[in-house]
C-alpha cells in the first residue's frame, strides 16, 4: 500500500476542504472497496479523509410525504432493516441483503456503495497491463480475454466492465436522487445520470466531481414500490457478485399494469434501467407472455462475448422470473 | 462480551487426554514454535529463493513491506484502542489495518488473516458489538470504539456459550476460520438472524470454512442460541 496521510473530518465542510487538494485525496467511508483497492495498488491516494464521524447516518422521512432521505453514511445493514425501507421499498431492502456478507454490510455505506468500482479482473489486478479504466489508453484486456462476468449492454470497445452494486440497481428502479455538496453548494443528480456508460473514457465512472461529496440519497414517494422484488443470480447461493440481477416493481389496477419498473444489474457499466421493458408492460394484463415480451425488449440490443453470451438468455429469464415473483407477492 | 447464562460443558464430549491438554495449556505458544522453526527453515532456504523474492518486492515497491512485516515509509500516528475492555496505546503507520494492529502489534493472534481482502471472514471481530472484517478496517478509524476479539469472549476460564457449543458440535476441523466463525456467530445470534438452519447459513455466509465444518457450525449456533434465550 502506498503511503498516505490520514485525517478525520468533523463535518461536511472539513471533508470538502480535505478534498480540495486535488485527486490525490480520497474520502474514506466503510472502506470495503477502497482499502482493498489500495492493497491491490489500484487506488493510490496520498491523503485519506475519514468521513465516518460525519452526521450523515440517518434515515428520515421527507416532509409532505415526499419520500425518504438516506444519509450517505447509513450502513448497508442498517438501511436493509430500516422499517421505512422494508415497508415502502422492499426491493431496496432485498437488494442490500443480497449483497456482500453481514460483516461487509455492517461496514459499507450508502455513499460508498454508489462509488463502488468494477470487479473486472483486468481492472482489479495491476499485473494485467491492459485496462483503459485503470490506465487510460492501455487497451481492454477483457474484450479478447476471459469475459464471463462482463457487460452485455451499453458497453464500448474501450471497456466491457460491469457495475457491481446490488443496492444501485434497486435505486435505479426507484428513481432515486443523489444529493451532493461541493465548493459551490449543493446539487441533485437524478440516479440515471449519476453513473456513466464507458464510451471512450471508462476512467470516468460517475458524474460526481472530484471536489464533491455525496451527502444523501432521496427516494421519492412510490406507492407502487410496495409490490417490488430483487432477484439476484450468481455462482453460489450467497456472498457473490451478481451474474445478472433484476429489480422489478409492478402496480396493477383493474387487472392492468399501471406502473412498471425494470432495472438490471451485472449487465452493464451502470445499473441498467430498461424503459423499453417498462413501456412494453404498461397497460397490459400481467402474465408470462407479456413478461417474456418485455424481457425481449430489455435485451434487444444485448451483445455477448466469448464467455458471457449465456448472460443474454439468463437476463431474459431473470426478468420474467422477477416480474412473476412480484405478481405472486 | 458479557453473557449471563449457563452454557453447555465441553468436558462431556472430550476424551480425558484432551481435557488434560486444555488444562495444561503451556505458556510456550504455537506462534513461538512456528517462529522458531521457520527461522531455521528460512535460513536453509534463503540462498535458494527467499531472498531473491524479497529483493524483487523491495525493488518494485520500496514502501510495501518493512522488516517487521508491516508497511513502512509513512509517518506514524498515535492511537488509543479499546480492545477487550483494556486500553492500548499504539504509534502506527496509517496504513495498518485493525487486523495487523491486533496480530503484529498487540500479540492478539487469535484473530486470523485468511484472504486479507474481505472475502473469507477469518478476521471477523466485533466493533461496538457489530461484526466487521478487520482486514479492511484501518486501525485509526477505530479510535474510541469498543473492540472485541476472540480473546475477549470468554470470562476467565469460562468459555462463551458459542465457544463451548463449537467444541461440543465439532464446529471446526483445522480451526483456522474458527475465531472468525465464533465472533460472527456471536453477532449473528445477537442480531436475531439465527432462527433456523437456512437463516443461519445465509447470515453466516461471510465466513468461509475450507474444511467444510458447516453442519457442526450450524448445530453449534442453534445450541448457543437456545442457551442464550433460555
Amino acid at each position: 500500500m502506498h503511503p498516505f496521510t490520514y485525517t478525520r473530518a468533523t463535518d461536511t465542510d472539513t471533508a470538502l476542504k480535505g478534498l480540495s487538494g486535488g485527486p490525490a485525496a480520497k474520502l474514506l467511508g466503510g472502506g470495503t472497496n477502497l482499502i482493498d483497492l489500495m492493497k491491490m495498488g489500484v487506488e493510490t491516494p496520498s491523503r485519506l479523509v475519514d468521513i465516518t464521524r460525519l452526521d450523515l447516518a440517518k434515515v428520515e422521512e421527507l416532509p409532505d410525504g415526499k419520500g425518504v432521505r438516506i444519509g450517505a453514511l447509513v450502513r448497508n445493514s442498517d438501511l436493509a432493516e430500516h422499517p421505512l425501507i422494508v415497508e415502502r421499498y422492499p426491493v431496496l431492502s432485498q437488494a442490500l441483503l443480497a449483497g456482500a456478507s453481514p460483516q461487509l454490510r455492517n461496514m459499507a455505506t450508502t455513499g460508498g456503495n454508489l462509488l463502488q468500482r468494477t470487479r473486472c479482473y483486468y481492472f482489479y489486478d495491476p499485473a494485467f497491463t491492459q485496462c483503459n479504466k485503470r490506465v487510460p489508453g492501455s487497451g481492454c484486456g477483457a474484450v479478447g480475454g476471459y469475459n464471463r462476468i462482463h457487460a452485455i449492454l451499453g458497453q464500448s470497445e474501450a471497456c466491457i466492465a460491469t457495475h457491481p452494486s446490488d443496492m444501485c440497481v434497486a435505486m435505479a428502479a426507484l428513481d432515486a436522487v443523489v444529493r451532493v455538496q461541493g465548493p459551490k453548494g449543493e446539487r441533485e443528480i437524478p440516479f440515471a445520470e449519476f453513473h456513466r456508460l464507458p464510451g471512450e473514457h471508462p476512467e470516468h465512472e460517475t458524474n460526481l466531481q472530484p471536489d464533491e461529496i455525496i451527502t444523501a440519497v432521496d427516494l421519492p414517494a412510490a406507492p407502487w414500490a410496495k409490490t417490488s422484488h430483487y432477484l439476484k443470480v450468481r455462482d453460489r447461493a450467497s456472498y457473490a457478485f451478481a451474474l445478472v440481477s433484476v429489480a422489478a416493481a409492478l402496480e396493477v389496477v383493474d387487472g392492468k399494469i399501471k406502473t412498471a419498473r425494470v432495472a438490471l444489474g451485472g449487465v452493464a457499466h451502470k445499473p441498467w434501467r430498461s424503459k423499453e421493458a417498462e413501456e412494453t408492460l404498461v397497460g397490459e394484463q400481467p402474465g408470462e407472455a407479456i413478461f417474456k415480451t418485455a424481457a425481449g425488449a430489455a435485451l434487444k440490443h444485448a451483445k455477448g462475448y466469448k464467455y458471457n453470451e449465456f448472460k443474454i438468455e439468463l437476463a431474459k429469464r431473470s426478468v420474467v422470473r422477477a416480474l412473476t415473483n412480484v405478481t405472486a407477492a | 462480551m458479557p453473557h449471563e447464562h449457563e452454557h453447555p460443558s465441553p468436558d462431556d464430549d472430550l476424551i480425558p487426554d484432551d481435557v488434560q491438554s486444555l488444562e495444561d495449556s503451556p505458556h510456550f505458544s504455537r506462534r513461538d514454535f512456528i517462529t522458531g522453526t521457520s527461522a531455521v527453515s528460512a535460513g536453509l532456504l534463503a540462498s535458494q529463493w527467499f531472498s531473491p523474492i524479497a529483493r524483487t518486492l523491495a525493488a518494485d515497491d520500496p514502501a510495501a513491506v518493512g522488516a517487521n512485516g508491516l508497511p513502512t515509509g509513512a509517518e506514524t500516528m498515535a492511537l488509543k484502542l479499546r480492545i477487550n475492555g483494556a486500553e492500548q496505546s499504539l504509534e502506527i503507520d496509517p496504513r495498518v489495518t485493525l487486523l495487523d494492529a491486533l496480530r503484529e502489534r498487540l500479540n492478539l493472534t487469535g484473530t486470523k488473516k485468511g484472504c486479507d481482502h474481505g472475502q473469507c471472514g477469518s478476521c471477523t471481530v466485533l466493533v461496538n458489538g457489530r461484526r466487521v472484517n478487520a482486514c479492511l478496517t484501518l486501525a485509526l478509524t477505530c479510535e474510541g470504539e469498543e473492540i472485541t476479539t476472540i480473546e475477549g469472549l470468554a470470562r476467565g476460564d469460562e468459555l462463551h456459550p458459542v465457544q463451548a457449543a463449537f467444541i461440543k458440535h465439532d464446529g471446526f476441523q483445522c480451526g483456522y476460520c474458527t475465531p472468525g466463525q465464533i465472533c460472527s456467530a456471536v453477532a449473528c445470534i445477537k442480531e436475531g438472524h439465527a432462527k433456523d438452519d437456512a437463516q443461519i447459513r445465509e447470515w453466516m455466509s461471510g465466513n468461509i470454512c475450507r474444511c467444510g465444518a458447516y453442519n457442526g457450525i450450524v448445530n453449534a449456533i442453534k445450541e448457543a442460541r437456545d442457551h442464550q434465550v433460555a
